[in-house]
């Protein structure tokens, strides 16, 4: 029910934005709409959100959440820096004669277990340096990445976590 | 071989930049006209590109790749557009469109995948 | 002064924009064209609704920009990573200057 709600204030806040300037009609309308599109939805994002309820239990308090909140903040200023790099670099080899691309996809170990954790880190995987997440095995813990230029002796098969892995760390506190 | 290819698309592209940034624009509304009609211009340069790895893609993936990043082109050619004209639509428009295409570049992954719609 | 950093933002999204889809026509395999206009294009086009935004400020065409980035933000990594597993999936193979193909090696072992 709870979680109902918060869809209904998501959805109700987009309307919101899409109507700026707020008048009283539109927000009823508004209302009406986001309460109807909540009841219907809810079902497909609950099970998503119950699986994600049982883990968090271990810290719990006001203090983990404003530690959580911190550690976004974080995430997405370093999120941010790393995206425009990542894209000056892609840029500035596109534009090189000689092309001095090293593709190749490599498989990486991730910690982290939940379902959102992944999510995050696939898609900032995504948008950072000359990197793709192809496919995600959740059973062995694996995220199979495509590489646009790879690093001298990363093909061998030892040197398993050769891409920077800030992002694991800083996500593991946000969402495990 | 390759140098000389290289050397002959840089040609290329100094000349359209520079016929971009010294063409003649009819003067439209306000004072960004001018800048914005040379940006339109990149824009639609970029459109052509993706035109021609659609023609030319030797697979399907290439095409949808294509595909996708036309999409994402037109939502911000509706977003500029929206400056000179005045009217706030066109970024409603440009808002549609990037769900559409969403929605669409997943369906059309999921055909390449070989699998049903649902999962 | 809004006015010219917008209008700044927009000309750097607009190159970006042009790199990305040189990119899509020089790389020579789906993966790596995937991964040139997507990161590219994205940031390119998010230059320039921000760069809008701040033109326009906190009006209605402001900030439906500022909606229609977050939406283009997230979906746009969501269909690049879904167009390189239905691609490889399809059977293309990587460019043949591939360094290693750890993916290849266990998809060939699982199936």
């Amino acid at each position: 029910m709870i979680y109902k709600g918060l869809l209904f204030l998501l959805w109700f806040c987009v309307w919101l934005l899409l109507q700026w300037p707020p008048s009283v009609q539109y927000m009823v309308t508004g209302a009406f709409v986001s309460l109807l599109v909540s009841f219907f939805t809810a079902d497909i994002f609950s099970s998503l959100y119950t699986k994600e309820e049982a883990p968090p239990a271990k810290g719990g308090g006001i203090l983990s959440f404003f530690s959580r909140i911190f550690w976004f903040l974080c995430y997405v200023a370093v999120f941010l820096w790393e995206c425009l790099m990542a894209n000056i670099d892609v840029a500035w080899r596109v534009l090189h004669p000689g092309l001095p691309i090293r593709p190749g996809t490599l498989r990486l170990r991730t910690k982290l277990k939940s379902d959102i954790g992944l999510t995050f880190l696939a898609n900032s995987i995504t948008l950072t340096p000359g990197t793709t997440t192809i496919d995600i095995d959740k059973a062995n813990g694996y995220i199979y990445v495509h590489v646009l230029a790879l690093k001298e002796g990363c093909e061998k098969p030892e040197a398993r976590q050769c891409l920077a892995d800030r992002f694991e760390r800083i996500l593991e506190r946000i969402f495990e | 071989m390759k140098n000389y290819r290289w050397a002959g698309g840089l040609v290329v592209l100094v000349i359209l930049a520079g016929a971009i940034l010294f063409c003649p624009v009819p003067l439209m509304l306000g004072w960004q006209s001018n800048f914005l009609a040379r940006a339109f211009l990149c824009l639609l340069v970029s459109a052509a590109l993706c035109f021609f790895r659609i023609f030319k893609g030797p697979t399907a993936p290439d095409r949808a790749v294509a595909v996708d990043m036309l999409g994402i082109l037109i939502v911000g050619f509706c977003a500029l557009l929206s400056i000179p004209t005045g009217r706030d639509w066109y970024i409603d428009i440009g808002i549609a469109w990037a769900l559409q295409s969403f929605i669409g570049i997943m369906a059309l992954s999921k055909y390449l995948e070989g699998k049903d719609f649902d999962e | 002064m809004n006015e010219a950093i917008g209008s700044s933002l927009i000309v750097i999204g607009v190159i970006f924009d042009f790199l990305g889809c040189l990119g899509l026509v020089r790389f020579p395999d789906v993966y790596t064209r995937l991964q040139a206009s997507a990161k590219c294009v994205t940031l390119g086009t998010c230059g320039i609704l921000f760069g809008l935004f701040l033109v326009k400020g906190f009006t209605a065409t402001g900030v439906k920009a500022l909606l229609c980035l977050v939406f283009i933000l997230l979906t746009s990594p969501v269909s690049a990573h879904a167009l390189a597993k239905g691609a490889y999936r399809s059977g293309v193979k990587p460019w043949e200057g591939t360094v290693v193909d750890q993916y290849g090696e266990d998809a060939a072992g699982k199936v």
